[in-house]
């Protein structure tokens, strides 16, 4: 699958996207194939809008796989109190340090990158944005351009690279995939910006692997609740 | 058809647009804010009219006035918010208008918490305003049903003259599903020749009023709308049996629980436990005739609702049941899940007692 080699190609990777794309599910699975790279590594939770389903709530993740969470004050993660974790800034000030900034979605959601706009062009931060064919207001070339124009504008950054992450939750097949790879090339040819890879659900990998370049096999990090694994079996 | 991944809190302002909703009012209140915002930019392509008003006052008396001029309107908000709105709904059922209002249930009481809760069950199915009147609540428990749902809810406002609630815990409305849009025929409806649209012809003027100056015009017209909530009851009862054919165990939920109730009896039935789901879709009109044909049943033993709650549905369930079997009680609440592990061993501590 390529190496993986865009893993580790940029310190800093910046996630955008319209809500709903996969931002922090694809956040979540970089900082852990970054551990796996063996590159120490943060990952910092800059949604600022949306107070459910959260990369915060995957720390135990994060820390199993070597690296740590950036985030707000653990006593208002629930709170609806928007606010920075000041320890942004030794993840922009580190030389070593990778990270992985994921940022709220829409427009909305990518102005809180405004405040990093210099320090994070300084370290030559890549922004790479999450495209999902199947979002309602993201399945045409026109509708998903429209979207990056407007994060652009928001943050003040150049988008630098797509993410194809065309899902249906649980119930994603090959051919959503595929016609998200259409899609996100059309949208490449269009603006100009490479496509840097295809996250598919690690049951899939296999089989996409086969036909598009760049495939990123994902674990699925943002359970529902009645989706949660049976804990060991305790007494009861 | 084209399945596509929707998040609730914009499936349900869709399902509404596509429903004819033209008049959004609202004020924000996470967690669902992505219902207005969903709304400014989509209701004006359709031709209608968004307003964020000044106050969730404001938003429920817009829908009111917009109501009574016949347009399909609605307001959205979350428990603290819905509280405000209370008045206008009690308004609103006295005035005979249609409307729909959506509760997107977090922590309470209070300000409580922005994390998912029911705590609102008691306020929405029996009326959190002043007077005798009743709410048709609507429960979806996916996205899917809660898209479905928004078409009917514009259709039973509008059949019998009343609000209609939405209710769905915070969780329903920010996650993702996918969704595949239905065709809706509807069901045939009357004109609106009751609304306040103009003069059009008529030898009145329409008026939209909840006052009655006497006690027995008041009286009667409390009596009409008891023959009209009759109405409701006898067709509108809705409600969906999970595994309940051979259910020795029944765990009654709606919404979020209903789904985490669900992935708990797969796994109680794997290990020889029959149980199964009893999951209201109406809250009101309640089930009941239906959970007391259930509680009749030989192989029923016990019953236990599950709600993120201190114990509000329950109360509905135990009516039902009448005594005819043993009823429990699990919850969470102020925004916290249960989760499955914690609903099985409820079960098998429920079971364990019965034996």
């Amino acid at each position: 699958m390529d190496g993986g080699l865009w893993i580790t190609e940029s310190r800093l990777t910046v996630v955008v996207g319209h809500f709903g794309s996969g931002k922090t599910e694809f956040s979540v699975n970089l900082a852990v194939a970054l551990g796996k790279s063996g590159r120490p590594f943060a990952l910092a939770d800059l949604d600022l809008v949306d107070p459910y389903f959260c990369s915060r709530t995957c720390e135990d993740v994060l820390r199993s796989s070597g690296g740590r969470l950036i985030a707000r004050s653990q006593r208002c993660f629930d709170a609806d109190v928007p606010s920075v974790p000041p320890e942004v800034m030794t993840l922009l000030d580190s030389q070593e340090l990778f990270g992985v900034l994921d940022v709220g979605g829409d427009a909305s959601g990518a102005r809180v990158l405004a405040r990093y706009r210099d320090p994070l062009i300084r370290c030559g931060a890549r922004v790479l944005c999450v495209v999902n064919g199947n979002r309602p207001l993201t399945h045409t070339p026109e509708q998903a351009a429209a979207y990056i124009r407007d994060i652009q504008q928001a943050c003040g950054l150049a988008v630098t690279g797509l993410v194809n992450n065309t899902h249906l939750c649980g119930q994603t097949q090959l051919e959503d995939i595929l016609e998200g790879n259409q899609l996100c090339r059309t949208l490449s040819a269009r603006l100009n910006i490479p496509l840097t890879c295809t996250a598919v659900p690690e049951h899939l990998a296999g089989q996409a692997a086969g036909l598009l370049p760049r495939v990123f096999p994902m674990k699925l990090y943002l359970k529902k609740p009645w989706e949660l694994p049976l804990p060991e079996k305790e007494e009861i | 058809m084209k399945r596509e991944i929707w998040k609730g809190s914009e499936a349900i302002a869709e399902a509404a647009i596509r429903a004819g909703c033209r008049g959004f009012f609202g004020y924000p209140i996470t967690p669902q804010n992505e219902i207005p915002e969903y709304m400014s930019v989509r209701m004006p392509a359709a031709g209608g009219v968004f307003v964020q008003a000044e106050s969730e006052l404001a938003a429920i008396n817009m829908v009111y006035g917009a109501a009574a001029c016949g347009v399909r309107a609605m307001t959205s908000s979350s428990s603290p918010g819905v509280s405000l709105k209370q008045e206008g709904i009690s308004y609103m059922a006295g005035a005979e208008l249609p409307g729909v209002i959506v509760n997107v249930m977090r922590g309470g009481p209070g300000l409580g918490s922005i994390q998912p809760a029911q705590g609102d069950y008691y306020q929405a199915t029996r009326g959190g305003g002043n007077g005798d009147y009743r709410t048709v609540v609507l429960a979806p428990a996916s996205l899917q049903e809660a898209a479905d749902l928004m078409f009917e809810a514009f259709d039973i406002a509008d059949q019998y003259r009343n609000p209609v609630v939405v209710l769905v815990d915070g969780l329903i409305a920010q996650m993702m599903e996918p969704i595949v849009w239905k065709e809706h025929p509807g069901r045939p409806l009357p004109e609106k020749t009751w609304a306040a649209d103009g003069r059009r012809g008529r030898a009145h003027n329409n008026f939209v009023t909840s006052l009655f100056m006497d006690a027995p015009d008041c009286e009667a017209h409390n009596l009409a709308l008891l023959e009209k909530y009759k109405a409701i009851e006898a067709n509108e009862c809705r409600w969906e049996e999970l595994m309940l054919d051979d259910a020795e165990l029944v765990l009654v939920a709606y919404g979020t629980p209903s789904r985490v109730a669900q992935t708990a009896v797969e796994h109680l039935r794997s290990q020889n436990i029959k149980a199964g789901v009893f999951r209201p879709i109406t809250l009101w009109p309640f089930p009941y005739a239906r959970l007391r044909e259930i509680a009749a049943q030989p192989q029923v033993k016990r019953f236990m609702a599950v709600e993120m709650s201190t114990g509000q549905m329950v109360d509905d369930v135990n009516l039902a049941v009448a005594g005819q079997k043993p009823v429990a009680f699990y919850g969470r609440c102020g925004g916290v899940i249960p989760h499955v592990s914690e609903i099985e061993g409820a079960v098998l501590a429920a079971w364990k007692e019965g034996l």
